[in-house]
């Protein structure tokens, strides 16, 4: 029970930190992303400093794993195996249409004062009331919201339902139907709401092959859209978050992050 | 004689009049080499808009077991793109086994499937072959529907296809 709660600690840690280390690219590599018959996919979880190249650190993939279904069903993962650099897990997808597979992390961290001795807490916010004193002196609250996610369609493309909760991307154009030289419109919502004024930065993969990172930097507009005109085929790894305050936690800080990996196909 | 006769009749009732014909002849170039494999052709009539008006014939591995053959269809990417994902496999009168090296004839009834009722237009007919351990390209070429006259238009490829003509006749 004891290394239990200590796993689930040193996993939460984990996840709050993940969403904080902006430095780095935080994502998932599909092996397919457009597939014409139902089959296995092989996924790499990792965190680099070189897009798509596992050269740091592996992204911490357990009960924080979602992949979504065409029907809105939940799909296990298999073999989910965690190496020093990254970690790779199998979705067995045997629906035709689209598929969501994220990883998805929240959590708060608490830093208060008893006397003179400085106190800290950090875990899920359903156990924030048990752990933190509700007259906590001095009490800063920190949450945080991370969302890692790829999509994999088989046939034909089908909608994309958001999640509702954190930032995410709310497709315009389907994340599955990307092609070079032509214009996807994509709009980010943070609870469901436009997220108007943010940055969005889009990255090629294979940076290591290239003299400049050719990074494509765009704002949301009062919908909370871009529109981004591909200028090559490849994997593009694009990231953004947004800093703001929760209400419904006494006005603490939050920060909310997303990246998706998403394949840009040949015409 | 009986010919001017015949040519003022179909005149005069164009609806018993001949239906007009698209014939197409592809040729799959021979290339030697050893991990040889028959490539995956779709051929498809298109509008200017890139809407598919007519999947005229896709050649796919139709032979291996537990339909393993359609996992490469997606690799013919363009017309997966534009058809070939929102179909279900095998379509009757279109998909049909690989075929070898060669030059292969075609031909299409308007009116008739898979060509069907077109409406009078400007069309593309779209050759794309993809090929395993190999290349892949598209031909493309364009004509106007339902033709006027006899009419014979070449291309051809580079790599994957080799020499392609389509005739039209009235």
């Amino acid at each position: 029970m004891k290394t239990t709660q200590r796993i689930a600690i040193a996993a939460l840690a984990g996840a709050l930190a993940t969403p904080l280390a902006s430095a780095h690219e935080v994502w998932l590599l599909p092996s397919s992303t457009v597939l014409s018959k139902a089959g296995y996919v092989t996924v790499d979880g990792a965190v680099s400093n070189d897009t798509f190249h596992f050269n740091y650190r592996p992204l911490r993939i357990a009960d924080n794993l979602v992949i979504t279904a065409p029907d809105g069903s939940r799909v296990e993962a298999e073999n989910l195996q965690p190496g020093e650099l990254r970690t790779v897990f199998d979705a067995k997808l045997e629906q035709t249409g689209s598929y969501r597979l994220a990883v998805v992390n929240a959590g708060v961290m608490a830093s208060w004062k008893e006397g003179d001795e400085s106190k800290r807490w950090r875990g899920p916010r359903t156990e924030l009331e048990a752990n933190v004193p509700a007259d906590a002196v001095d009490l800063r609250l920190r949450e945080s919201a991370g969302r890692v996610e790829t999509f994999v369609t088989i046939g034909s493309p089908t909608q994309i339902e958001p999640a509702g909760a954190g930032l995410e991307l709310v497709p315009v154009t389907h994340p599955n139907d990307l092609y070079s030289g032509e214009t996807a419109t994509f709009a980010f919502v943070l609870d469901g709401k436009p997220a108007a004024d943010t940055r969005v930065t889009i990255l090629p993969g294979g940076a290591r092959y290239r003299d400049s990172l050719d990074k494509i930097e765009l704002i949301t507009d009062a919908d909370g859209r871009i529109a981004v005109t591909w200028p090559k085929p490849g994997m593009y790894y694009l990231s953004t978050s947004v800093s703001s305050s929760d209400a419904s936690l006494r006005n603490a800080d939050r920060r909310s992050s997303y990246s998706a990996t998403l394949e840009v196909l040949p015409q | 004689m009986k010919r001017p006769l015949l040519l003022a009749l179909c005149a005069l009732l164009p609806g018993l009049a001949a239906a007009a014909e698209l014939r197409v002849e592809l040729e799959l170039p021979d290339l030697r080499i050893s991990d040889y494999r028959r490539p995956y052709v779709a051929v498809w009539l298109e509008r200017p808009d890139n809407s598919v008006a007519a999947n005229l014939a896709v050649w796919y591995d139709l032979r291996m077991r537990d339909n393993e053959g359609l996992t490469w269809l997606k690799d013919i990417r363009q017309w997966w793109r534009r058809t070939g994902r929102d179909l279900t496999m095998p379509v009757d009168g279109v998909t049909a086994a690989t075929r070898g090296p060669g030059t292969h004839k075609l031909a299409f009834t308007g009116g008739s499937s898979p060509l069907g009722e077109l409406a009078a237009g400007d069309y593309r007919l779209v050759i794309e072959a993809s090929r395993e351990h190999g290349g892949r390209e598209v031909v493309t070429v364009p004509l106007q529907w339902p033709p006027t006259a006899e009419q014979r238009l070449d291309a051809g490829g580079a790599r994957e296809l080799g020499r392609v003509a389509v005739e039209l006749i009235p």
